[in-house]
């Protein structure tokens, strides 16, 4: 078996769980002997090329060869999914990407294309532009390289799955880590939805990363429920402990956040039960750590209810400034409003902390040893805080189960039945 | 003649609401009256009437040559008085047919067999006072709460008068030897053991209704040739189970009904067997040999043992906590008090945080008003904080009270003097002492 892959990123270069996420599959996938190549708007060079072929999309050069080909342009009808594309952009970018005419196919400017396009690889302005020029650039490798499945994951990709799909006429596997829903509540920027959408229904197999997100790709984008599949994600931690030294530095106990401060990862809900707790129960800080753009709001909301005093900000925290944050921590909460999966709670547990985690989590599906409540029930999430707090038994219990459980989830045994899927769309 | 001796359990918990800890010392409702009176209702519809009037209908066609047992649970009762006093009324008549047997238990279906003898005593004893009461007789055969035995209970409860009482006969325990026959207590022989034979009660109570199995669907004249297949020598076939498999794990449309209506006549005509009650029963049969139970065995699950209620983190705390307050209980006489303590202790509680259970959860589920094991523990503690609240300001206004009645009024009056003068001496010597350091701080 051998995999066409088209990722956005890949460590060490990574912005967000993606990246994380496909570095743990692709090694899942080589135990489970499918051969791999993974394509990368832009590589660096120092990705780890142990365990998968790295294609970096911008040393991909479109030569005369290729562009001339009829075949090669009848097949490329992808190209309209990147004309729903234009009007996300501003008006000068609009006016640059019409000059390249890249959607133009018969006044093409062969020129741009037989040099290589440099891809930044980041979530920036241009993104739109690198979507499709990615596309562009996965039709080519399609026609160069032998494989029996594309696979593609998440929207910024999925143009490029189809386009080799188009080219190629191999199964295409969509692989659904977050929606569209998921980042932005209802307010979803259509040009996004579209390229969702067509991306799941080109599709062969649609590939989700929890049974909540199932749902919103069967309800909310209407796709065949038979073609989407879950397949939990898996967590892969270094055998190395760090820092287990360390001292608690604050006499009382410690209930964390830690997350983006957005409306997707519920902080205000958390604000509120934390009050609830304060009012009966003195021996305890709470501790916010991350920023996002609902930052301030919180910060405004904690003055308010003149918790300040018992309720820190710590900013954006990375590397080994995490594991600290757990070794300090007696309770873990991720009242997050939208998770299609979320990893962080189990780090916390890998860290020996108890958490609690809201409902609307794909990780609640697999998760035994967490207390879940639902991320509006401000009641119940003060509840399990207290109850972590006072009781012994509770992190006592967790301490014990929670680490057991959390090893158990091997990328293998995801990549195992990845590999399965594989097989029913060929 | 070999006996067939029927013995079911009867029993219902006092469900707990949900119980926030901002509830603790505001509010001491713990019970939940709507789950409570619906669920009791629905069992009392589908399972308790119906078949009360089976059994009375077949004690009326055959008399007393059909024998069956029952204990049931003081928290039953209660909510038999509550909810339900139709379904009392039936047990009542079931009772004046005289072919019935009501056994004992402890009143709250607790574990206080495994942590305290003389709290232990007290719950049998009151459970005793209950069927009494209803049931015009009184209890000579004992049956722990899910049939935990050990020498030790066994010895216990001999103690106590019981002539028999009722346990698994459990594979690991018995080894080779079979549950068909009557054994005693290892360590007083006078207690004879009448011990659940757990294929044929299982076939009946878990097994009946199960496409899958391959004796289904099961009859009448297939049941009685299990029975009549027995070893000869072997005397008595003891069929326990819950009450609620008639029509509540197994539903009307199984068959159930009709299987229990059709058996005594089957029996009387196909077989050597009759019906005895439990202590007719231990009565009859010579036992054959003590059982030796070192460790405390059950009914529940696979192992047979006491893991469904305690064992974990979170049952091991809570049972400790609660039974820690037993000391100060035992100082107080406020009913409401004890009515709490008595309903608290009631096993289901511990039960509902077995964590063994998330690999095959739906078997339990029914049984289960949470979500998970942390949920039904975070409820009972935080339920069991205020219950120790309660009887911390309980003791505090006893203590109180000890003082009025322990002294006259004149005495009382000569106390607060003999204080108030104190205090007066106190408040001189500090403002002087006070005095003197501000004018230090001047002259400085």
């Amino acid at each position: 078996m051998r995999v066409l892959m088209f990722g956005w990123e890949f460590p060490p270069h990574i912005t967000g769980g993606l990246g994380t996420a496909c570095y743990g599959l692709v090694k899942g996938l080589t135990k489970n002997n499918v051969e791999v190549l993974f394509v990368v708007p832009k590589a660096y060079g120092d990705e780890d090329n142990s365990v998968v072929k790295i294609l970096d999309a911008s040393e991909i050069e479109l030569n005369q060869d290729t562009l001339s080909t009829d075949d090669f342009w009848r097949k490329v009808t992808f190209m309209e999914v990147g004309s729903s594309l234009i009007p996300y952009v501003s008006p000068e970018e609009f006016k640059r990407i019409s000059s390249m005419d890249i959607l133009d196919q018969t006044k093409l400017n062969q020129t741009i294309f037989r040099s290589k396009y440099k891809f930044s690889g980041k979530y920036g302005r241009d993104l739109m532009e690198e979507v499709s020029r990615y596309a562009v650039i996965a039709a080519a490798l399609a026609v160069k390289n032998n494989f029996d499945v594309i696979h593609a994951h998440d929207w910024l990709t999925y143009a490029a799955g189809i386009a080799a799909k188009s080219v190629s006429k191999k199964p295409l596997v969509i692989h659904v880590h977050a929606t569209e829903f998921d980042r932005s509540g209802e307010n979803v920027n259509q040009n996004v939805y579209d390229i969702e959408r067509k991306g799941m229904e080109a599709a062969d197999r649609v590939i989700t990363v929890s049974n909540y997100t199932r749902n919103i790709v069967i309800n909310r984008y209407g796709i065949d429920a038979s073609k989407v599949v879950t397949v939990h994600n898996a967590v892969e931690f270094d055998s190395k402990k760090n820092g287990h030294d360390e001292q608690k530095t604050v006499p009382e106990k410690v209930v964390t956040f830690l997350g983006r401060i957005t409306f997707q990862k519920g902080p205000d809900y958390f604000v509120e039960a934390a009050n609830m707790v304060l009012k009966k129960y003195n021996n305890v800080r709470f501790v916010m750590a991350g920023s996002g753009d609902m930052l301030n709001r919180i910060i405004k909301r904690v003055a308010e209810l003149q918790i300040s005093d018992k309720f820190h900000f710590t900013g954006f925290l990375k590397g080994n400034d995490v594991n600290r944050m757990f070794l300090q921590s007696n309770v873990y909460v991720m009242p997050s409003v939208s998770e299609p999966f979320g990893i962080s709670p189990l780090e916390a547990m890998r860290a020996n902390v108890p958490v609690i985690i809201s409902k609307q989590s794909g990780v609640a599906e697999v998760l035994n040893h967490a207390i879940k409540i639902d991320f509006w029930d401000i009641d119940a999430m003060a509840d399990a805080m207290y109850g972590l707090l006072n009781y012994d038994g509770l992190p006592t219990m967790f301490r014990r189960m929670g680490q057991e459980e959390v090893l158990n989830l091997k990328w293998e045994n995801a990549a195992r039945k990845i590999n399965e899927i594989y097989q029913t769309a060929l | 003649m070999k006996t067939i001796c029927f013995y079911f359990q009867v029993h219902q918990p006092y469900r707990l609401r949900r119980y926030r800890f901002f509830d603790i010392g505001e509010n001491h409702n713990y019970f939940d009256d709507f789950a409570n009176r619906s669920i009791m209702r629905k069992v009392a519809e589908k399972c308790y009437l119906p078949t009360n009037q089976l059994f009375l209908d077949l004690i009326k066609e055959y008399g007393c040559k059909f024998k069956i047992s029952y204990s049931i649970s003081g928290t039953a009762i209660d909510q038999f008085e509550q909810y339900a006093p139709d379904v009392l009324d039936s047990f009542k008549r079931l009772a004046e047919t005289g072919c019935v047997e009501f056994i004992s238990e402890t009143y709250s279906h607790s574990l206080s067999a495994l942590k305290n003898e003389s709290e232990f005593k007290k719950q049998v004893e009151l459970h005793k006072k209950k069927i009494e009461q209803h049931c015009n007789q009184t209890p000579k055969v004992f049956r722990n709460t899910e049939l935990i035995y050990s020498d030790t209970i066994g010895a216990l409860v001999a103690d106590m008068g019981y002539k028999a009482m009722l346990s698994e006969g459990a594979k690991h325990i018995l080894g080779w030897k079979s549950p068909n026959y009557v054994y005693t207590n290892a360590v007083n022989p006078r207690l004879k053991l009448l011990l659940k034979n757990f294929t044929l009660s299982d076939d009946i109570a878990f097994r009946f209704s199960n496409r899958a199995w391959e004796e289904w669907p099961l009859t009448t004249e297939k049941y009685i040739s299990w029975l009549n297949a027995i070893d000869e020598k072997e005397e008595i076939i003891n069929l326990f189970m819950d009450y609620e498999t008639f029509g509540e794990h197994q539903w009307a449309e199984t068959g159930i009904f009709e299987f229990m209506r059709h058996l005594p006549h089957k029996v009387f005509s196909d077989t050597n067997f009759e019906f005895l009650t439990p202590s007719e029963a231990a009565e009859k049969h010579q036992p054959i040999a003590p059982m030796h139970v070192p460790h405390p065995i059950s009914w529940a699950d696979e192992e047979r043992d006491l893991t469904a209620w305690l064992g974990n983190d979170l049952q091991d705390e809570a049972f400790d906590k609660l039974y820690s307050l037993i000391d100060k209980i035992q100082m107080i006489s406020n009913e409401e008090l004890l009515r709490d303590w008595k309903y608290l202790q009631t096993s289901d509680h511990f039960y509902y945080m077995c964590t063994k259970w998330f690999s095959d959860g739906d078997v339990h589920k029914y049984f289960n008003p949470y979500d998970s094991p942390y949920e039904a523990f975070i409820n009972f503690m935080n339920v069991l904080s205020d219950f120790t609240l309660r009887l911390e300001k309980e003791l505090m206004n006893n203590r109180n009270q000890d003082m009025l009645s322990t002294y006259t009024p004149e005495e009382i009056k000569k106390l607060i003097g003999e204080y108030e003068q104190k205090l007066t001496e106190l408040k001189s010597v500090f403002d002087k002492n006070s005095n003197d350091s501000s004018k230090k701080e001047i002259y400085s």
